[in-house]
């Protein structure tokens, strides 16, 4: 046999390993264990079990409950993620353009940063109370037949308020730096020849920031679909009727609170894929519009 | 040598007492003040024999508590006892070999020591008890003596057509007539049994997990279409599907009646600023003449398997003491949930207890109402999603996304596939 390689030492094997380690311990392992177990049906206590191919996916994946699950989520991450981005540029861009006390604003828009998703959903809680919440009374002093209780809609604007409240100051922070890496020779440049600050943003500044949009993209995607579930348990708890029940809550339901360990798991794996295919999708067509 | 024995003996002094008592490991879900009351039972308990310690330990709601001892058990480290909720016991009782049942475990057990309506729920279709009824709570009605009073009125509804009557004095005077905090166990469990009424096949559950739900019968539609005239007309208050959120709608006079728990009694004499009462669940004398007694609810205590001999004494020891009229009574009178044996009962009612708070005997007289065919219980798989199945369908109601019909259609399609699953998890 002919050798086309050098001889390699095992020393970077040996600092790549403690991240190896963790990733095949936190992640592949459990990962593998969801896969398997969703192709068994046991009770819960586990003691008896049988391999059942793909009865879990087809009893929960075909399911009413998880479809309309599945379809609430994906309108709620697209809302969840557009508007916390838009808005988050919007307040960078002013807060940038601050000079009087401008580390007061950024400090005030930073703050929500460090309120952790299942806080943030019991403060919103109290402010959507029917009995004493102000925002409750507000939507129905302006005339709105506001009731988050009972109407999907209304819930459905609960929890996207709270979710895009909660992560705006983390794009706040990631779009003021991407301003601030903009070169000021380049905004000259482009303050000589167009007028209209509105096209200056639109052509110039934004393009320079698709990095740290890209970015952004995918991690408020992930946040939508994931770190949500705190805000999700504290609020709505799914209802009503289950029209704000998100994909990963509804793991949640039934696999840690009703004991269907076959059928989460099978939850789990599919939205595994999804996520990995939003992932894929992202950086294949979206990536390529990116220059760094 | 001197020195030596002196040291062998001062160690032995301090070190046998710990050393001689077995550590007996007990999880809950009992948090606030009714864990300090589970704690205050152990240091009791202690305090009582030097041959066991007993060890509580807080889990979390119930749900958490049976997940946690669901992993423990998987992972071969389950606690000695471990605290199972009603829409639990399916799932405990079902897994053969999962626990030691307590009329095993104990050598005085004698089922007829308990009252009338704790006998059967957590025991097997034979009637012996799997696990021990330790929280038993039933639905009762609060309501309100001061709104009582404003609108002219001086007793509670005994039956919905009491209330329907007098539904609209409350609307006047600028009040919902009721509220309610979990539709599933009052609006629809306890509907069952208050009114004599099969909930599922298979004997309710208790034969077989081959079963299939019965809650889309007239009755129960005729009872929902009742309440979601109720909600239209502005004499029902829905205020969420949370426990606390219906209650505080009562406690801040929004409402002059609350169907809650019995174990909500302390709470209420907390936090209302106004005289209440609790009288029984209101029952429809167009289904049944006189009611039925409801169901326990609350949860009870599972003696895990697994365990050595020496343990499971202890356990058993353990629910003796607690199961004594002397605990009982204390555990009644701290909680309001109600004692579990006709002695505790007896004791309670010889103490005066009742004389003085005459309210904290109506869940006992509840329970003890004539018992029926299906009033002992019911043992469902996966019920803890058919509840989830169940608040989705009546929120589908009051918001009119569904007909009753309709809903309760889509509730028994979405449960019976829940309890063919479950069925298929057990062979």
């Amino acid at each position: 046999m002919k050798r086309v390689q050098y001889e390699h030492s095992p020393i970077p094997y040996l600092f790549v390993a403690p991240q190896i380690i963790i990733i095949v311990i936190f992640f592949l392992w459990p990962a593998a264990q969801a896969v398997y177990q969703s192709f068994l049906l046991e009770d819960a206590f586990g003691l008896s079990s049988q391999f059942v191919w793909f009865r879990n996916y087809s009893d929960t994946i075909l399911s009413g409950a998880w479809l309309q699950a599945a379809w609430f989520t994906m309108i709620f991450s697209f809302l969840v993620t557009f508007l916390s981005l838009g808005l988050a540029l919007l307040l960078a861009v002013k807060a940038n353009e601050v000079i009087q006390g401008a580390s007061t604003y950024k400090t005030l828009l930073m703050w929500a940063y460090a309120i952790a998703p299942p806080v943030a959903g019991l403060m919103g809680n109290l402010m959507f109370n029917p009995l004493i919440g102000d925002l409750y009374g507000f939507m129905n002093a302006v005339g709105f037949d506001f009731d988050h209780k009972l109407d999907p809609v209304d819930a459905g604007f609960v929890v996207v308020l709270i979710s895009v409240w909660k992560q705006v100051s983390v794009n706040f922070i990631f779009f003021l730096s991407g301003l601030q890496g903009i070169p000021k020779s380049v905004q000259e440049a482009a303050l000589m020849d167009c007028k209209s600050s509105f096209r200056r943003f639109w052509t110039i500044t934004f393009p320079l920031l698709a990095p740290t949009t890209f970015f952004l993209m995918v991690i408020n995607i992930t946040y939508a679909f994931f770190e949500t579930f705190g805000i999700i348990d504290t609020t709505t708890q799914g209802a009503p009727g289950g029209a704000t029940t998100t994909l990963v809550f509804k793991v949640f339901q039934d696999g840690f609170r009703g004991a269907d360990i076959g059928g989460s798991s099978a939850q789990s794996v599919v939205l595994m894929l999804l996520v990995l295919a939003l992932t894929v999708i992202q950086f294949r067509f979206i990536e390529k519009k990116v220059h760094y | 040598m001197k020195f030596l024995t002196l040291m062998t003996t001062g160690l032995l002094t301090v070190a046998a007492p710990v050393s001689a008592a077995t550590d007996i490991q007990f999880w809950h879900a009992m948090g606030g003040r009714l864990g300090e009351v589970v704690e205050e039972i152990a240091a009791k308990y202690n305090a009582s024999q030097e041959e066991y310690n007993l060890v509580p330990t807080y889990k979390g709601g119930y749900e958490d508590t049976m997940t946690a001892g669901i992993a423990a058990f998987r992972a071969q480290q389950q606690p000695n006892i471990i605290q199972i909720f009603d829409a639990g016991a399916a799932t405990i009782i079902n897994a053969k070999g999962a626990t030691v049942p307590v009329a095993e475990l104990m050598s005085d057990f004698n089922a007829e020591d308990y009252i009338e309506g704790v006998r059967n729920f957590y025991a097997d279709s034979d009637g012996n008890m799997i696990g021990m009824p330790f929280n038993s709570s039933t639905p009762l009605l609060y309501w309100n003596k001061d709104i009582f009073a404003e609108v002219g009125l001086d007793t509670p509804p005994a039956t919905w057509e009491e209330f329907e009557a007098m539904a609209p004095k409350f609307k006047d005077a600028g009040y919902q007539a009721l509220a309610q905090s979990h539709s599933p166990w009052i609006f629809s469990e306890n509907f069952h049994s208050r009114h004599n009424l099969q909930l599922a096949t298979g004997n309710n559950g208790y034969d077989s997990t081959d079963v299939e739900i019965l809650y889309n019968n007239d009755h129960l539609k005729m009872h929902w279409g009742k309440v979601k005239e109720w909600l239209d007309a502005g004499y029902y208050g829905f205020y969420g599907r949370g426990w606390g959120d219906n209650q505080d709608a009562f406690v801040q006079k929004k409402v002059a009646m609350w169907l809650g728990s019995s174990g909500s009694f302390g709470g209420l004499a907390n936090s209302a600023e106004f005289e209440f009462g609790a009288a029984e669940l209101p029952y429809w004398k167009s289904i049944t003449e006189e009611p039925y007694g409801t169901f326990i609810g609350g949860a009870a205590l599972f003696a895990m398997a697994g365990k050595p001999d020496e343990e499971n004494a202890g356990v058993a020891d353990f629910m003796s003491f607690l199961t004594s009229p002397e605990m009982q009574y204390f555990w009644h009178k701290e909680t309001g949930y109600v004692p579990i044996t006709n002695a505790a009962y007896e004791l309670a009612k010889s103490d005066g207890y009742y004389e003085s708070t005459p309210d904290a005997e109506v869940g006992i007289t509840q329970l003890t109402q004539r018992a029926g065919e299906w009033t002992k219980g019911y043992r469902l798989g996966f019920y803890v999603q058919i509840r989830e199945a169940m608040y989705k369908q009546y929120d589908n109601i009051f918001s009119g996304a569904s007909t009753v019909d309709a809903a309760f259609d889509a509730m028994e399609e979405e449960s019976n596939a829940l309890l063919d699953r479950f069925d298929a998890s057990m062979n």
